[in-house]
Formats: structure tokens, sequence, C-alpha cells
């Protein structure tokens, strides 16, 4: 019997992704040289997180004609974002045939208290996570795959390291715990039980885990992978760089080579600017993008 | 013996576990010097154009055929496949080139497409195969010289060509060692 859309599968292709940098691409020129630089997968999107944080309002699903255009443009995986909790807009983007659906803290929230029930999808979702909890929460909706949320569009790394160690440092301290210990960390990071065994027990999420959220040097992308996530999100640090495909073929070859200083020496050479960051301080508690969601 | 798991980008780690799970070493090879330790060799699935760059950039595309043309066997998975083909149908994209087979990039559709299906695969007995396609290429035409080793509906997915195996589907997925043993026992035969 044919299965589709089985855990399998959905999860699967988070495998293949694995060791590769996903971009943000706003055109079908932009993921053209994307997937030229040696993208393994691009994130369709109407504006990058910089830009929404500079414009404000509310931001939402891009329009499908974007999304269909992007799709059309490349050969490689085209994931787009629903807003957090918007089912519809996951159920347009599933229509559409998009591969995978990020369920993003970048959008503006449309429900305050509930995420996407996720297994009701055949397409798979990533989500964001700033510590285990969390992630086991959006996983135990669903979720194929886990990102960190860093600060998306700031250019500064500090927060997507802050959500890596904090997942890293959890599962650590879970696989130290004798069992009878193990419900009530289930209750106090209110996560679901059989996922805190299953941390418990292998020492790793269930799920293939990216970094995201402030990424935009080659260092950035080798330092993640180095502190042990699967693959990188690039948002706004290639196509707010000064030369977005030298960078883009850059980090990609940074995410493969992310232990070699030698190599990662040379190609860190001559890039020209990287995009301004933004000093997390300076961002007020409703600036956070990482505060939507729970 | 030791295997080498092409490690630049996709499921190399499971590859990495598959084989470790068959009591035999495995190495990750990201540059061409780690090939010198190594008798067989696994391309994994990921994205075929980003394995074939990141291939090229760091000379292993030169370092592979040399090893293959003196007889190391090779077996690819997916992406894999799609390296080892002759040729990718309206692509000009990068492959190595090595099997006389012309294989459709993402023939079955896009993700929402991908499946898995209790896979007849003769050459490993009775028991059929779970095989999971993720995005999965097909092989269109395959010359005579390859030996077809398992079809979905009609559709190739599974070939051998001397000493290269390539499939559509991802085996490293499940928890199913069979194809991994088989491939360690075309290393074992080319090693004596």
């Amino acid at each position: 019997m044919v299965e589709k859309g089985s855990w399998t599968v959905k999860k699967g292709l988070a495998e293949m992704l694995k060791g590769g940098v996903i971009m943000d691409v706003t055109t079908p020129e932009q993921a053209k040289i994307a997937e030229e630089a040696g993208a393994c997968a691009v994130m369709a999107l109407e504006r990058v997180p910089a830009d929404i944080r500079a414009a404000g309002g509310v931001a939402r699903m891009a329009d499908p004609t974007i999304i269909k255009r992007i799709m059309d443009a490349v050969t490689i995986p085209v994931m787009a974002k629903a807003r957090i909790g918007h089912f519809v807009e996951a159920q347009i983007l599933e229509a559409l045939g998009a591969d995978y659906i990020d369920e993003s803290e970048v959008l503006t929230p449309a429900d305050d208290l509930y995420h996407i029930n996720k297994h009701d999808f055949k397409v798979p979702f990533v989500c964001g996570a700033k510590n285990l909890g969390e992630a086991l929460r959006r996983i135990g909706e669903g979720a194929a795959m886990i990102r960190t949320k860093g600060e998306p569009g700031t250019g500064n790394v500090v927060e997507a390291v802050r959500h890596m160690r904090a997942v890293m440092g959890e599962v650590r301290r879970l696989q130290n715990l004798p069992k009878e210990e193990l419900m009530t960390a289930a209750k106090e990071m209110a996560a679901p039980y059989d996922l805190v065994l299953y941390v418990a027990e292998h020492g790793k999420l269930p799920v293939v885990n990216f970094a995201a959220g402030g990424i935009a040097t080659p260092a950035d992308a080798a330092l993640m992978m180095q502190l042990g996530v699967d693959g990188v999100f690039v948002g706004s640090g290639i196509f707010k760089s000064k030369d977005p495909a030298a960078r883009a073929k850059a980090i990609v070859a940074a995410t493969t080579h992310y232990n070699d200083p030698q190599i990662l020496a040379e190609i860190s050479t001559d890039l020209g600017e990287a995009m301004p960051g933004i000093e997390i301080s300076t961002l007020s508690p409703t600036e956070r993008m990482q505060e939507r969601g729970w | 013996m030791k295997i080498g798991v092409l490690a630049l980008q996709g499921a190399f780690r499971e590859h990495r576990l598959m084989i470790e799970s068959c009591g035999t070493e495995a190495v990750e090879v990201r540059k061409p010097a780690s090939l010198d330790q190594v008798q067989g060799l696994i391309i994994p699935g990921g994205e075929s154009t980003t394995i074939g760059k990141l291939m090229c950039d760091f000379g292993l595309d030169q370092a592979i055929l040399q090893r293959a043309e003196a007889g190391m066997p090779i077996f690819g998975t997916c992406a894999g496949l799609i390296m080892l083909a002759k040729t990718v149908r309206g692509s000009n994209q990068f492959s190595l080139g090595l099997m006389d087979i012309e294989v459709e990039r993402n023939a079955f559709g896009r993700q929402v497409d991908s499946f898995e299906f209790d896979l007849p695969v003769p050459v490993l007995g009775y028991k059929p195969f779970r095989a999971v396609f993720i995005r999965a290429p097909w092989i269109e035409k395959a010359a005579p010289n390859v030996g077809i080793l398992a079809q979905y509906n009609e559709k190739i997915v599974f070939v051998r060509q001397g000493n290269f195996l390539a499939s559509s589907f991802h085996p490293e997925l499940t928890g199913d060692n069979r194809i991994h043993r088989y491939f360690l026992n075309m290393v074992k035969e080319a090693v004596n």
C-alpha cells in the first residue's frame, strides 16, 4: 500500500536537508542565485525579516503568485511561511505544493493561544524554539523539523546561540536524570512525557534541528554547526549583504566544512560587507519576534 | 574494510549508522584525502545540485572518478543516484556519469507526493523492502548493460551496473539494512 505524507516521509525530507543552507528569497531571480550558490532549499517570502522588521504592520503569508513563480524557477525544495496558528494559510500553502511550511514567528501571529495542529497535514512543518520544552511541544503538535528562533532580521547570532545552548543543555540534563524524575521534568518544561523520555534515552531531539535567526557570515554558520545543529537557515543575511552570490556560496561551503578552520579562512575572504546588524538590547520586548508563540 | 560516506550535504549520518549496524567501519568523506582510506563509497540523498557543486569546488569529482575507474564500488541513493547517472533529463547540472542511465529528477512530484511502499526486490529475497521515496527521481532509460533490481509502477527505481549500485529511494531511513549488506558484499568481492 502506498502511504503518502507519513511521519517517515515528512521527517525524511528534513534529513535530506541536513548539512545544508536554506535561504530566504523574495523573487525567482534570487531563488536562482541561491540554487546556483548551492542552497539545499529556499524559503519563498514577500519580504526578508529585516524588511518586515523595518516595515512594521501585519506580516502575512506571501502572495501565492510569488511562491508559484519561485517554485517554477528552481528544482530544489521551496518552503513558505504561515502565521502561527493560521491553519488556513497552511492549507493554502499545502494546496500550492510548497514542500515545507514554516509556522513562523517572523510573521504576525494569527492566534495568541494555539499553534497549528500539524498532524492534520501531508506537508511537513518546521517550527522555531527557544528551549527544549518549546521544541518538544511543537514536535508533539506534529512539527517534523525544529529550528532555533534566534532573533530574525538582526544579523546578530547571539540569540540563536543562546537558544541552541539552551536546548543542548536541557538535553544533557535529561540524559542525566533518573527515570522517576522525568515526569516532573516534563511538567516543569511543559513538554509531552513520551518525547521527554525519547530525549532522555537518545540524547537528541527526535527530529532534525537547524539554526535560524541572525546568521550573517560563514563563521556564524560554522559556529552553529559546531554547537551541534544539523544545518542553517539564512534569512536577511544573504540578500541584505553587498555581494549575495559570493556570500551565499561561502555560507554553503562553511556549513559543510564547519570543522576546518583553514577552509573557513579561505572562504571568508573577500566577501564584501555583511548585512548591517542590530544589537539585541536596542530592541524593545515587543520588537522581539522570538517572544511570539509559546 | 572501511566504507566512505560522502558528507558534503544530506543524510550522510543515517548511512554511516547503517554501515556501522552491519559491523563495518564508516568514514565521513569531505575532502579527497579521506578517500584514500576507504574501499567503497556511498553518495547519500540530499540536494543533488548542492552535492554536485561542493564536489567540484573541493576536487572530489576527479578523486572519485579516479577511484571508480580503479574499481571502487559506489552506492548512490536519490541525489546519489543522480550523481552516478550519465544523463540528467532537462538539466545541465553536474553528475559523475558513471552509470549508463538517464534519470528524471523529482519525477514522482513535490514533497506532498512523497511516499513509502513495500517494494518487491527479488535479489533481497521474498520479503519486500520498505522503500521511502522523497521528492525522488526515477530512471527513465537504462542501457542493456544495466541490471534492473526493482521497479515501482513500471518505473525503474533500483539498478546495478558492475561496481555501481543506485536507488531512487532511501534504504538508510528504515531499520532494514539488507541493501547496505548487499553493497558491503559488492565491496568485499571488489577487494578480493
